[in-house]
């Protein structure tokens, strides 16, 4: 294991970050500039603030955005959906359990990705280690070397990660040269634009984010905005209860003219 | 190959029945080049029922193959005689079965190809990695047991002293394969339905049910086609097996019940609701779930009954309905029930298509024609050491 391809991919990453300069990455992915610490030392997370989702009514800027730059098929049949961030009412999300949902909440839209989890189930499970946990908080996947078993899927309580029924390329309308295509017969999910991330850029879903509903930081840094949000709102994450450990927090309440 | 002559010889009856499971195999490979060349979308699965016919198949087969210690145990430990020449029918189920839980598992992969990076990249913290060296394993042994014992029982001496650690091994190798199994499901956090302790002692006893029913109708067809009879006895000492298993895990699925709905935990209480009265509206599981019970049911009253369970015409009928009971439960409500509803609460149905069913026929094939070549090859050796009835 130890000088195997991603050990040296690690490293590299490593080595691009720093000449990339810290700072500048630093400032752009929390949108302060801060910049302490190594790679390693960070806790990359998102915070969403749902009442500004809800401003515009059906926008689906995150997910076009997402779905464009990471080459995600479409496939009508919603047996072979393939989907990296969308929209789940409220109720599904949360698993919520009464039927007196606050109006504000009831069947409204909420995203839901990747959770990023700290005691990820998926990777526990993987029989190739083909999905893994960065130490910056990024749980990753290496397509090339899933066997396509699903183990991953059925381990993954938030139903985050889609599986490749068919040949996607035919189903990309616009392939993006600067990011792979997937192949039949391999699993995929959020990645939280780990492409990105390696250039200093923000998540492609954060960026798109026209009420800037999305907040992407490091939590190992108390003065980035994702600390700040969580240290001054109630914030709440799918299904605690099961151990894994989160890093996408959502605010509850507050309400949308109301900028934190 | 190893006394593979004795298999090429045979009757018209048994040539037919060779070239009825080639045919099945056939159609099942074309249709296995299809999902290659497709993808495993050309199956009934789908986002939400991710696992499937072929997954409940490996399942249900697992147990098949673990049951070979229910002769191998009581002959080996306790010198129970009358198991004797059961011995060697067990465990050539047990390679068979094996050998098909290999297969089906080998049809779901998404990328077939990449398949060995399970050894190359070895992960311990995954079940499916033990898995695979538990069921590697005990093809091994099976194997290899079987081979020095018949070729042993060909000249007529006893089995070499050196292969009884082996054997005394694959018992608690046959525990451990369905062990690690269930926990291939029940340590997942999300999937309630599989997250239950006495999902491993419940695969184990289903499996000493299912199992030893599968092998009394083997015997009965066995002494039907053949001059080697395996005695009253030992039919009647399997069918007491059977009455044990299906009372326990009968027991053990009515605890299950019990801890569900008195806790009443809405995310555990959903998969019984859609397995056994629907949920939302989606019901297609609950006429097969009734009657996996309701064969349940009648096989424990056919069981326990001593009049019934001694009347050897009537012990195939039990035995047919003990297994599809179990094969329902396990093949069906085990894996589907688990992914219903999922966990954004949905309720999607998975019907499997038709390519799919081939393909779980074939592999059906594929375990049948080994155990005939291999019953064939033993009898064939009995015969010409001119054996004849048992008692």
């Amino acid at each position: 294991m130890s000088t195997d391809r991603r050990t040296f991919l690690g490293v590299m990453g490593l080595g691009t970050l720093a000449l990339a300069g810290e700072a500048a990455l630093g400032a752009a992915a929390s949108g302060e500039a801060t910049g302490h610490g190594s790679k390693a030392s960070r806790r990359w997370a998102m915070v969403i603030q749902p009442y500004k989702c809800l401003k515009e009514e059906g926008c689906k800027a995150c997910t076009e955005a997402c779905h464009k730059v990471h080459n995600v098929p479409s496939f009508p049949d919603r047996k072979h959906e393939v989907k990296w961030i969308w929209k789940e009412p409220y109720e599904k999300a949360f698993a919520a359990e009464h039927e007196r949902v606050a109006e504000s909440l009831r069947e409204k839209p909420v995203l839901v990705f990747c959770n990023h989890c700290n005691n990820p189930p998926c990777v526990r499970v993987c029989p190739t280690k083909a999905t893994w946990k960065r130490e910056d908080g990024v749980v990753m996947m290496d397509w090339h070397r899933c066997i396509g078993c699903r183990y991953c899927v059925a381990a993954c309580p938030y139903g985050s990660r889609s599986f490749n029924w068919l040949d996607p390329r035919p189903h990309i309308e616009k392939i993006t040269p600067d990011y792979p295509t997937r192949t039949k017969g391999v699993v995929e999910k959020c990645t939280l634009c780990e492409e990105r991330l390696s250039e200093g850029k923000l998540p492609a879903c954060v960026e798109a984010c026209p009420e800037k509903a999305l907040v992407f930081g490091d939590l190992n840094d108390a003065s980035s905005e994702v600390s700040g949000l969580l240290e001054e709102n109630f914030t709440i994450r799918r299904k605690p209860e099961l151990g894994t450990d989160p890093e996408i927090y959502y605010v509850v309440g507050g309400k949308p003219d109301v900028h934190v | 190959m190893f006394m593979f002559e004795k298999a090429v010889v045979g009757s018209r009856r048994y040539w037919a029945w060779i070239f009825a499971l080639l045919l099945v195999i056939g159609a099942g490979f074309l249709c296995y080049l299809y999902q290659l060349r497709e993808g495993l979308g050309i199956t009934g699965l789908s986002r939400d029922v991710t696992w499937g016919f072929y997954i409940a198949q490996f399942t249900f087969l697992v147990g098949v193959a673990a049951s070979a210690v229910m002769v191998v145990l009581p002959y080996y430990l306790h010198d129970f005689k009358v198991f004797g020449r059961l011995t060697i029918l067990g465990e050539f189920l047990a390679i068979s079965a094996v050998t098909m839980c290999m297969l089906f598992i080998f049809v779901d992969m998404g990328q077939p190809t990449r398949v060995l990076n399970v050894i190359l990249h070895p992960t311990p913290n995954s079940m499916m990695f033990w898995d695979m060296v538990s069921l590697s394993g005990y093809l091994f042994l099976n194997a290899l047991i079987s081979l020095v014992a018949l070729s042993a029982e060909r000249k007529a001496v006893a089995p070499p002293g050196w292969i009884k650690p082996f054997i005394y091994l694959s018992i608690p190798w046959a525990v451990s394969i369905h062990t690690v199994t269930a926990f291939l499901y029940n340590g997942l956090p999300g999937r309630s339905f599989w997250l239950t302790a006495i999902l491993a002692p419940r695969f184990l006893a289903s499996a000493f049910a299912a199992g030893p029913a599968l092998l009394i109708l083997l015997c009965m067809i066995v002494r039907k086609v053949s001059s080697f009879d395996p005695g009253d006895e030992a039919i009647r000492k399997l069918s007491l097996i059977v009455t044990y298993a299906m009372l326990i895990n009968c027991f053990f699925v009515l605890m299950e019940v019990f801890t569900v709905f008195y806790s009443g935990i809405p995310e555990h209480k959903q998969h019984f609701q859609f397995l056994f009265v629907g949920l939302q509206g989606q019901n297609y599981l609950v006429p097969w779930m009734w009657t996996s019970m309701a064969l349940a049911a009648l096989s424990l009253v056919l069981l326990v009954v001593p009049r019934f369970r001694n009347n050897l015409k009537i012990l195939p009928f039990t035995c047919v309905m003990v297994f599809l009971s179990l094969w329902i439960d396990k093949g069906l409500g085990l894996i589907i029930g688990g992914f219903t509803p999922t966990p954004l609460g949905d309720v999607v149905q998975y019907t499997p298509t038709a390519p799919e069913l081939l393909i779980v026929a074939a592999i059906w094939a594929i375990g049948f024609l080994m155990i005939t070549v291999f019953y064939k090859i033993a009898l064939a050796v009995r015969e010409s050491l001119g054996y004849e009835i048992a008692h």
